[in-house]
């Protein structure tokens, strides 16, 4: 049965989570701040409120302007990668579906390396200082990632005579290889960008000013209304497509608009932080096996933790090897990994 | 009064193979109606077009409505079907896999009402599954599932059962237990049943009528003994059987 009072036991415990890595991600960095005077600052920032920290001039400076738009960028980006992965893999019934399945990954992959190539080609240098990355990069990674849905949703309902949920994942692993190959083929011919396309490809948030929050921003709203709102049609989703059109649900349509909402929101996130693989996995899995199967928990839950997940490797990721940053993705597959190992020892739990 | 389900000429093609070929079919309230016919003569295929999951040409009315004027809600309400071998989802607990059922009744977007979830745990009662209510779906026994199954359908407050092969996978004694269920259901709840039903012994003990398809059509309706006959079965099954008069129908005994 729906333990609603155990379910309130998880959001909190997702919100305290949310709370102390952006405190964490806040406090911590080259210079160490009291989390305490970091938490008054950020209470300042609410019009009206002004509390003494205690910290000077140079101090709020790096928290409410260095430090605050990347924790939230990692707590955005975080939370709408967990969220579409949760999604995927309700969608699709399938444990190892993860919100790169339909192309979203190869698509940016090739945007990404198409600007960069061509922006060498060109002889132009410049671009983003602090990443070294053309200022075109995002635009290019959304681009290449929503072309990529497009082109393996196209192929799914027309090349397939049944119309299941596999035709699509083949789909996207047929549109997936395509791409690839046409990103393998322009990084080999043009060498000098290979460095730049893999400081990319392994994820990062570096991020000058609250730019990227602002543009993905209106992307995690639309994706986490969409999926927060239709979580039941998940769980319904869940007994079978015959099953869902007997309870009176359209399955296919169901399924189309939660991938939908799910690949903008994986796009979006990925065009500012590139691919930070893992987190569309593991959290959701997490969430599941801590707090059941029931979609309504797995989603809101997997924003929380997402969020706080992210928030806490991308402040490991710039304070381990300081004042050198590790690319996150690297980091959250570190995690990931041994994580698949548990994932492989409770299977039975983790079925779908 | 109309009837609560009329199939007029329904025919179904699937992959350019034509699986029910212009099939007529009429159940009147509180009937229990079965479907037989040897493997491939589209017994499924017709519960699936009554359904609404599979398209079919002709006219499929229920309780005098064609049903391409109803909506998937509207026919959910009136309709609920257990498949032949449901998807069992991992993890779920029985109450929230029964609570699914009272879909058709919850807004697009909305969540259960107390009504909603009065009605499941209604259904849990009656079907005496109460104290499986917060076990998870996968760890019952095929019996148990199946009861589980019935519940979530019945929770769809729906006056027409459709059952593929209620008791498949069931032995003997958890299918008689299934099928009395239903018997008693009906009569509770003034439900009409059509099931496709494999063991045809069992099947005319219970059904009121009989409906034998082969080939995709309707060669033979009627009582459990007019259909249920030596001739029949040898000519649509190939079977060689002797067929015994029993306490409430025929029964059929496979001989060599």
């Amino acid at each position: 049965m729906t333990n609603a009072k155990s379910r309130a036991g998880w959001i909190v415990a997702g919100v305290v989570s949310v709370v102390v890595a952006a405190l964490a991600g806040l406090a911590f960095g080259p210079v160490n701040l009291p989390p305490g005077s970091v938490a008054a600052e950020v209470l300042n920032l609410i019009p009206g409120v002004h509390i003494h920290s205690g910290l000077d001039e140079r101090e709020i400076a790096i928290v409410t302007q260095i430090r605050l738009p990347r924790v939230v960028l990692a707590l955005l980006v975080g939370a709408m990668l967990a969220l579409a992965g949760g999604c995927y893999q309700g969608v699709f019934r399938n444990p190892l579906a993860d919100p790169h399945l339909l192309g979203v990954a190869a698509g940016a992959g090739l945007g990404v390396t198409a600007v960069i190539a061509f922006r060498i080609g060109a002889g132009t240098a410049g671009g983003d200082v602090t990443s070294g990355l053309p200022l075109t990069t995002p635009m290019a990674a959304f681009a290449g990632a929503i072309g990529a849905v497009v082109l393996t949703y196209l192929l799914g309902v027309s090349g397939g005579r049944d119309r299941s949920p596999a035709t699509l994942i083949l789909a996207g692993v047929a549109v997936s290889a395509f791409l690839a190959a046409g990103q393998t083929y322009l990084m080999q011919r043009n060498v000098d960008a290979i460095r730049e396309v893999y400081s990319w490809l392994l994820g990062r948030l570096a991020t000058a000013g609250w730019h990227d929050v602002l543009v993905i921003l209106p992307y995690a709203l639309v994706t986490g209304a969409v999926l927060l709102l239709f979580r039941r049609e998940l769980d319904v989703l869940s007994v079978g497509d015959d099953e869902a059109a007997s309870l009176g649900l359209h399955p296919q349509r169901s399924r189309y608009i939660l991938l939908a909402a799910a690949s903008l929101g994986t796009a979006a996130a990925v065009s500012v932080s590139g691919l930070i693989g893992f987190v569309g996995i593991i959290v959701p899995h997490t969430v599941r096996l801590l707090a059941g199967s029931s979609y309504r928990v797995i989603l809101p839950l997997s924003v929380l933790f997402g969020a706080a997940f992210l928030a806490f490797t991308d402040l490991v990721a710039r304070t381990v090897a300081s004042p050198a940053e590790i690319p996150i993705g690297v980091v959250t597959a570190f995690f990931g990994a041994p994580f698949f190992v548990l994932v492989l020892r409770t299977t039975k739990r983790m079925a779908l | 009064m109309s009837p609560v389900l009329d199939v007029l000429d329904v025919r179904v093609t699937l992959g350019g193979a034509t699986i029910l070929d212009g099939v007529d079919l009429t159940v009147t309230a509180g009937e229990w109606v079965a479907v037989i016919g040897p493997n491939g003569a589209g017994k499924s295929t017709l519960l699936r077009a009554v359904g609404g999951l599979l398209p079919a040409a002709g006219a499929i009315s229920i309780f005098g409505t064609p049903t391409e004027r109803l909506s998937r809600r509207q026919r959910a309400r009136l309709v609920a079907t257990v498949a032949q071998s449901p998807v069992v989802p991992a993890g779920m607990a029985v109450f929230d896999y029964v609570l699914l059922g009272r879909t058709p009744y919850i807004a697009p977007l909305g969540r259960e009402s107390a009504a909603d979830l009065a009605a499941a745990s209604e259904v849990l009662a009656q079907l005496d599954l109460h104290r499986f209510a917060s076990r998870q779906l996968d760890t019952l026994s095929g019996g148990e599932r199946q009861r589980v199954f019935l519940a979530r359908a019945l929770a769809q407050g729906a006056p027409l059962l459709l059952l593929d092969e209620p008791t498949t996978a069931l032995d003997i004694g958890h299918q008689q237990e299934v099928l009395d269920l239903v018997d008693e259901l009906r009569r509770d709840r003034g439900l009409t049943v059509l099931a496709t039903m494999h063991d045809l012994s069992i099947a005319g003990e219970y059904a009121d009528r009989m409906v034998l398809l082969a080939n995709g059509r309707v060669v033979a309706t009627g009582t459990p003994r007019e259909v249920l006959t030596e001739e029949l079965l040898a000519t649509h099954y190939g079977a060689r059987v002797r067929v015994i008069d029993g306490d409430h129908g025929p029964l059929v005994v496979p001989v060599r």
